[in-house]
């Protein structure tokens, strides 16, 4: 039995969730044609595109040969064409192949032809670590994509979002990388289906969500963290502290507004990402947020992320990725309680 | 679905020696796969066809030079120059109907040039002005690419997108000999061959990529390769202007027939430089370029009109003030074209709205302003 709480609404997992976004979008424009390694019979590795290539036939679910940079290439022809590809790349540390078409070939098209031919792609990417895989699988790259001009980068959390931002992206006139916390995919959340583009609370593409209020320090995360950072806002609670929770959603632009005001009431920021830190959207966000809100800040922005070394074997990837303990450690710097670096000058 | 191996297979002289229509003093050989093509130009009803052939391999030759001397006057930052391949790209680029569409690399201006692009579109991106030149939907014609070979993907998708609106169209991708070591090019036909699209593949062979020789490229005819990938290729002499548009009418006619891609190994030579930044006489031999004279593309098209009685001096001067007039007018739209606006630098990065990119563009704008109040104030 699922539990009914509106009309429309059911319990699915995330994975069942992008599916249903899948078939949503593909039932509104037939233009939409799915390409990507082994989603038509089998579904995908993950399953997100089970079932989709026996109702919409072999044209519009396109198994393709193992080739990321020949998925992604052949991908943009289709959009020169009039169609409106979304690209499964089946693990974060395979789009690598795929690297030159993305930055050099999805990113400019637009510039380089003075807006003449767009690129309404969207590349799927299930990403972030946590399940116990072999090198190469448990990859956060979306820095690298959030730093090209001409990308939007987008990364969801939950099924709701799942079901209406994977809509909002094929939709969206610009090439999207979508990330898919792979950890969560199978979550089980509440799934809204009669909202298609927008999600039930109106929000659109590109806004950040606050996912809880709180008025002592903002957190700021996306993807699998953010489920993270919910509980750890509920133990911090029990510490007395309250902690506003941001999931990003869209990591390219971000959403600097919403970040704002969060912060302008907090006067404390902590960004929570498992992707390594130097480079990161850590940096990006606590650069930008000094340089708008400086004067609100009660304290320096805080970082809590994944160490700058290749992503981890899996018997040591629980070391590398931030969990609550460690969030936690990070608001209570932000906050100047006593945490790990007290006693030093960045722990003061 | 079984598919028989010898389906796929090189077509070239002997010992894999491109296939010849016309020979460097201008005979013209039989060739029973090939003459079909060329019904069209084959007795007097051809005479004004194979002059426009000539025409625009004259004019095209004179774009070039202008190219090349508006970037030696600073008129242009960098010039790729195509002279000595004019009868592979207009020999090509004339079998293309205009709804079929063409993904060329960046050196390709002759192929535009048939396309009927503008004349200061030709030269935008070089000058600077813009990244591309034409529209390409205008033209079915994709920008010039500088990534090497990552276009020839581009070219499939649309194939694949043109067989699944189960149109007739054809797609052509240009591609030189360097880029048939890109993965991107191996990758192109690996999608080709599986998905059976109607793209023909048109390498020009011309030598040199850089200062590399197509040896350090391939081991064996580059043509060779496209028969495993289970495409069917030829060889032919890329000087030859009669069998660049028969192949390639041969290709056009299988794409769109049903019958997937093939590939075109057009043995040509680059006469100049890789672009107006390199000197070839740092690594290649002068006798080189003084063999492949002989075997020059324009000369070898006069020397057959000439046997035919088609060229005499009326159309010679016809053709030569044809090529002044474009020339001319090349230099003049070249030299009077616009600078972009400041604010163009922030524009079309994206289809709709972004936030972070119009606070920049804004605060750019403040910036500029406060710049042109300093300097009315007299200040630094």
């Amino acid at each position: 039995m699922t539990e009914q709480t509106a009309p429309n609404t059911s319990q699915m997992t995330f994975a069942k969730a992008l599916n249903a976004g899948l078939r949503r979008a593909m039932e509104r424009d037939s233009k939409v044609v799915l390409m990507g390694e082994d989603i038509g019979k089998l579904g995908g590795v993950f399953r997100i595109t089970d079932g989709l290539q026996k109702d919409f036939g072999a044209h519009r679910v396109i198994d393709t040969p193992l080739a990321e940079s020949g998925i992604m290439g052949t991908a943009i022809g289709m959009a020169y064409r009039g169609y409106r590809p979304v690209v499964e790349i089946q693990f974060d540390g395979f789009v690598y192949p795929a690297f030159d078409q993305i930055v050099a070939q999805v990113a400019k098209l637009h510039f380089r032809t003075l807006g003449r031919v767009k690129v309404p792609l969207t590349i799927r990417i299930p990403f972030g670590g946590g399940i116990g895989s072999p090198e190469h699988h448990s990859e956060s790259p979306e820095a690298y994509f959030a730093h090209t001009a001409g990308l939007r980068v987008m990364a969801v959390s939950n099924p709701q979002d799942a079901y209406s931002m994977i809509q909002q992206a094929i939709a969206c006139d610009d090439p999207v990388v979508f990330f898919e916390p792979k950890r969560r995919y199978h979550d089980k959340g509440d799934v809204d289906e009669s909202f298609g583009l927008d999600a039930p609370d109106g929000l659109g593409m590109g806004s950040a969500r606050v996912m809880a209020e709180g008025h002592d320090v903002t957190l700021v995360s996306y993807g699998p963290l953010v489920k993270t950072c919910l509980d750890a806002a509920v133990a911090a609670s029990d510490e007395g502290v309250s902690v506003e929770v941001i999931d990003l959603r869209s990591l390219a632009p971000v959403d600097y507004a919403t970040l704002e005001a969060s912060v302008r009431k907090t006067g404390r920021l902590v960004i929570a990402h498992e992707a390594s830190q130097s480079g990161g959207l850590g940096g990006e966000i606590a650069a930008s947020i000094t340089e708008r809100c400086f004067y609100y800040l009660e304290h320096a922005p805080v970082r809590v992320t994944g160490f700058d070394v290749p992503y981890p074997y899996s018997k040591l990837e629980f070391h590398h990725l931030p969990d609550l303990d460690r969030i936690l450690d990070g608001v209570d710097r932000a906050l100047g309680r006593p945490n790990s670096l007290s006693g030093t000058e960045e722990g003061e | 679905m079984r598919t028989e191996v010898s389906t796929y297979h090189m077509t070239a002289g002997d010992d894999g020696s491109p296939i010849q229509l016309l020979s460097p003093d201008g005979a013209r050989h039989r060739h029973e796969r090939y003459d079909r093509y060329l019904a069209d130009v084959e007795g007097d009803d051809g005479a004004q066809l194979l002059v426009s052939l000539y025409e625009d391999m004259v004019v095209a030759r004179r774009v070039d030079a202008e190219g090349t001397a508006l970037q030696r006057q600073g008129q242009l930052g960098l010039w790729p120059p195509f002279v000595g391949q004019e009868a592979a790209q207009v020999g090509s680029a004339r079998a293309v109907a205009a709804d079929d569409f063409i993904f060329p690399s960046y050196r390709e201006i002759g192929v535009a040039y048939v396309r009927g692009v503008a004349l200061p579109d030709l030269v935008r991106q070089w000058r600077g002005n813009a990244h591309s030149g034409w529209d390409p939907y205008e033209f079915n014609m994709a920008p010039s690419q500088v990534v090497i070979g990552a276009h020839t993907l581009h070219a499939v998708g649309y194939a694949m997108g043109v067989q699944f609106d189960g149109a007739e169209t054809a797609v052509v991708t240009y591609f030189g000999d360097g880029a048939t070591s890109q993965g991107d090019v191996n990758e192109s036909m690996v999608f080709a061959a599986s998905y059976q699209a109607p793209v023909v593949f048109f390498c020009q062979n011309n030598q040199w990529a850089i200062s590399e020789p197509v040896g350090l490229q391939a081991h064996v005819p580059i043509a060779l390769r496209a028969p495993g990938f289970g495409i069917p290729s030829v060889r032919v002499d890329g000087n030859d202007v009669l069998a660049c548009l028969a192949a390639t009418r041969e290709a056009l006619e299988r794409a769109r027939s049903g019958n997937g891609p093939s590939y075109i190994e057009a043995v040509t030579y680059r006469m100049g430089p890789h672009t107006t930044a390199d000197d070839p006489t740092r690594y290649r031999d002068a006798n080189e370029l003084e063999d492949w004279k002989e075997r020059d593309p324009i000369a070898r098209l006069e020397r057959y009109l000439e046997s035919r009685g088609l060229l005499d001096d009326e159309v010679r001067a016809r053709v030569a003030a044809k090529a002044d007039k474009v020339g001319a007018e090349l230099r003049e739209a070249t030299i009077h074209m616009p600078d972009p606006a400041p604010e163009d630098v922030f524009a079309h990065v994206y289809a709709g709205p972004h936030a972070v990119l119009e606070r920049q563009r804004d605060h750019y704008e403040r910036y500029q302003s406060g710049l042109a109040g300093a300097h009315a104030e007299g200040g630094h």
